[in-house]
């Protein structure tokens, strides 16, 4: 910590000369202002230093002739406690509870598609737009699709993504197929991008004998190695504190590749949040926190599940580095998560986005959402701040999509769905060997045991299986 | 601590030197290498970690006060020194966090081997435990292993109360997925952490605070580093005839004992360290309550859905008609356990208790 702030001298002046910045570390004010980074020059020069971990540096104050030190800044006195210098006031001054103004978001299109004069971002080839909405829109038809054949009773489960195409697509184009993903269960868009395909997604709902699940899981539950998505797993937030092992893993074998992981602004209360975004910071490890809020946890509303200004301002809390994006913006969206992913992967640190949005559709194929919030709320998120809509606006005004274009895919995809539907539906299910394979390694005598056990049973009690049973 | 080393001295526990009389009593009945040389598992833990760890740059230690402060129990001490920071990792407090972190790292490739404090503590993580661990391999279809080790001590220790002194066994051997060891000598602590390291599914390593100061005679063959114990396979520690007692962990010493007693009055009792509570050794319980035809099993966890309940419903699934008696089961009282030292004295199976049940088993007591 001592080594930290011998350098934010320097950086402080150049804060005060170059963005005007306050900061908590050297002035007696302590009135709270917006802590913003940018993706910039900042700190690629200030806090460039040793990969090495400071955890074993001693927390031992310095010694000095006396325990009051006089800064060469201002006149300002600081005290040694474990942990640092930190200067001292006698204005008994309490931090306010939120600040007076709340963290921007950082946006490059307007609701119209249109990017706004003096937008910082990274700009995006037209073959990279044209896949990503195309993915953003066929992300739209599966989830239509896949929720109507739960609504038939045809799969079991479903849970859409319906507003949150933006989120899905845009970071999933700004990773390396190198990257780790943790998922929560609201991004199948980002298996997408990876080339998951739509009859591996439909095998996948139905268990069937060509799910790469091997029909263990509920419908949503997809996971890929080949893709390095791991299986959904249903415990909410504890894919946090696993990707700060996975991001420790990668840091430790020093590859070129960061853990990525998303979280609902819900799974954010979550006592895995605290000890995930905490140790990431403390280990240094190379993880992107990707909070995707979308106002509502099943019925709970953000007003009900935390009293701070959303999750970005969490991350200071921890030490470590946030910005707060319009998660319906693609390419701000991208932007972000292309940038945090560098900082994350050439500083091997932290970094938390939170990528504000809606959650149009219900919390999953058990829930009405209607029962909690108004239809006209949902309705306006649906038809005026589509994230699918903003993005092609922006495609077609470049001239790289059409009108054609837009009939052909949708018309495409959803024939390739119900082919997809239709087959998987038919295609016969595991067979019962599955049942006690993968418990372990190596199956153990007691299950092989079973096994057998279960194989004679169906075979001479034919009649209490259902027609067409397999072992 | 020596206070209460000494009252057990009173009662005849696990003194050293009561041990040792045990100990050359049995030399034949076991494989014990010819010159004695003794090792605390303390020190068995620390060298079978240390191998590991110098044989595969995967392996890695994690948890509370393991590193600077050598361990809170000294298992991994001087281990940080020898590997560095990044392998033998001091977290903060966060059982769940640290347990997702490994389980994490582990799905990556790394071979952690997460300590917690006690068991107790590990239902802080239990979550991660079973969901992110234990079911894993299964629920991804195989894709997803999770080579991690979760260890430390299980049980009552001494004058520690109730939140420090549950047992786990039988919580963590009911879930598929999950392998459960619980070692009792230094030669089973060697080779059943060697081979909960090398396991590539998830091991629960279930140790005793009062056993890591004792000493075993141990063999060179299981000083050597290549040196590993099947897991799943229960020791036959003494053999007998009249009686099988099954156990595990620290009342294996307790069993032993109470074997010298019955042998003063003509029973002959074969005692079965379970090393392994899952998979259980099955065959192994069967195959000795065929030959004795009565069962004891003592265990010092409460006594509703045990590991004892299983090992009899076991018996008495599989050897009904070569029982002669009830089979017998010693639990500890169902009760929370109490601090006061005679309190938790009557709270915890003790060498009488044991002797009572084989004696009742063989119809020479009520």
């Amino acid at each position: 910590m001592a080594i930290l702030f011998a350098r934010s001298r320097n950086l402080v002046s150049i804060l005060r000369q170059n963005l005007g910045l306050s900061t908590i570390l050297t002035r007696r004010d302590f009135s709270p202002r917006p802590f913003v980074f940018t993706a910039s020059q900042l700190y690629s020069t200030a806090f460039v230093g040793p990969v090495s971990s400071h955890r074993h540096e001693s927390t031992a104050a310095e010694i000095h002739p006396g325990f009051v030190q006089q800064s060469d800044e201002e006149d300002v006195q600081e005290l040694e406690f474990p942990g640092g210098k930190i200067g001292y006031t006698s204005e008994m001054k309490f931090i306010p509870e939120s600040s007076s103004r709340r963290i921007p978001c950082y946006r490059v299109l307007n609701e119209d598609g249109q990017i706004i004069p003096d937008s910082v971002f990274i700009p995006v080839s037209e073959k990279l737009a044209v896949r990503m909405y195309e993915q953003m829109a066929t992300l739209q038809v599966m989830d239509h699709i896949f929720y109507e054949a739960q609504r038939q009773g045809r799969i079991s489960f479903y849970l859409t993504s319906v507003g949150e195409e933006a989120i899905n697509i845009a970071s999933a184009a700004a990773l390396s197929p190198d990257d780790v993903v943790l998922p929560q269960y609201r991004e199948p868009g980002v298996l997408l991008w990876r080339g998951f395909t739509l009859e591996e997604f439909a095998n996948q709902c139905f268990g069937n004998r060509a799910d790469y699940g091997k029909g263990r899981q509920m419908p949503i539950h997809y996971g890929s190695n080949r893709h390095n998505y791991f299986t959904i797993s249903s415990p909410i937030a504890t894919q946090l504190p696993q990707a700060a092992g996975v991001g420790y893993s990668l840091k430790m074998e020093k590859k070129n590749a960061c853990a990525v992981t998303f979280i609902g602004d819900g799974g954010t209360s979550e006592g895995d949040f605290h000890a995930g975004l905490n140790f990431a910071a403390v280990m240094e490890a190379p993880v992107v926190f990707i909070c995707r809020n979308n106002g509502w946890a099943i019925s709970t509303h953000i007003s009900e599940q935390f009293r701070s200004d959303g999750i970005v301002v969490k991350g200071q809390a921890y030490g470590i580095r946030s910005i707060r994006v319009d998660g319906n913006d693609a390419l701000a969206v991208y932007s972000a998560v292309r940038s945090a992913r560098e900082m994350a992967v050439t500083e091997q640190r932290p970094v938390l986005i939170e990528a504000m949005t809606y959650r149009v559709g219900h919390h999953s194929t058990s829930d009405d959402s209607t029962k909690y919030r108004e239809a006209d709320e949902i309705q306006y998120w649906k038809m005026s701040r589509n994230p699918v809509n903003r993005f092609r606006k922006w495609v077609e005004d470049n001239g790289w999509w059409s009108e054609d274009d837009e009939s052909k895919l949708r018309s495409n995809t959803r024939k390739q769905l119900l082919q997809a539907i239709q087959a998987a539906e038919k295609w016969e299910k595991q067979p019962l060997t599955e049942l006690f394979n993968d418990v372990y390694d190596v199956k153990p005598k007691n299950l092989e045991e079973q096994e057998i056990g279960l194989k004679e049973l169906v075979e001479k009690q034919p009649q209490d299986y259902p027609p067409g049973f397999h072992v | 601590m020596w206070g209460i080393m000494r009252q057990r001295a009173v009662d005849g526990g696990l003194a050293a030197s009561s041990l040792r009389r045990t100990r050359s009593a049995l030399v034949s009945a076991r494989s014990y290498a010819a010159g004695s040389k003794e090792m605390t598992v303390r020190d068995a833990l620390n060298s079978a970690i240390d191998e590991e760890m110098s044989a595969d740059p995967k392996v890695f230690v994690m948890g509370e006060e393991v590193g600077q402060y050598q361990g809170a129990y000294k298992i991994t001490k001087g281990l940080l020194e020898k590997y560095g920071p990044e392998r033998v990792y001091d977290t903060p407090i966060t059982e769940a966090g640290f347990t997702g972190i490994g389980v994490g790292a582990a799905y990556a490739g790394l071979k952690p081997v997460v300590e917690f404090m006690t068991f107790n503590f590990s239902m802080q993580a239990i979550d991660h435990i079973i969901n992110s661990a234990a079911k894993s391999n299964y629920m991804s279809a195989g894709q997803i292993n999770v080579p991690i080790v979760f260890r430390g001590p299980n049980g009552a220790a001494a004058g520690v109360g109730a939140q420090h002194s549950q047992c786990y066994a039988a919580w963590y051997a009911s879930v598929p997925g999950l392998k459960v060891l619980a070692p009792y000598s230094a030669e089973d602590a060697r080779g059943l952490l060697k081979a909960a390291i090398r396991d590539p599914d998830p091991v629960v390593f279930l140790e005793n605070e009062l056993l890591y100061g004792e000493s075993f005679p141990i063999s060179e063959e299981a000083l050597d580093s290549s040196f590993c114990l099947p897991i799943g396979k229960a020791k036959i520690e003494r053999e007998g005839k009249d009686v099988t007692i099954v156990t595990f962990s620290k009342m294996v010493g307790f069993a032993l004992k109470a074997a010298e007693k019955l042998a003063e009055e003509g029973i002959s009792a074969e005692v079965i360290n379970l090393r392994s509570i899952r998979p259980l050794d099955r065959a192994t319980i069967n195959a000795s309550v065929r030959k004795t035809s009565r069962l004891v099993t003592v265990e010092e966890g409460f006594p509703q859905h045990g590991v004892c309940a299983e090992i009899c419903a076991s018996v008495v699934e599989e050897s009904f008609s070569y029982l002669d008696a009830p089979v017998e089961r010693i639990a500890g009282a169902d009760v929370p356990m109490p601090y006061a030292a005679n309190l938790e004295r009557l709270a915890l199976p003790q060498v009488e208790d044991i002797v009572r049940a084989a004696k009742r088993a063989c119809y020479r007591s009520k």
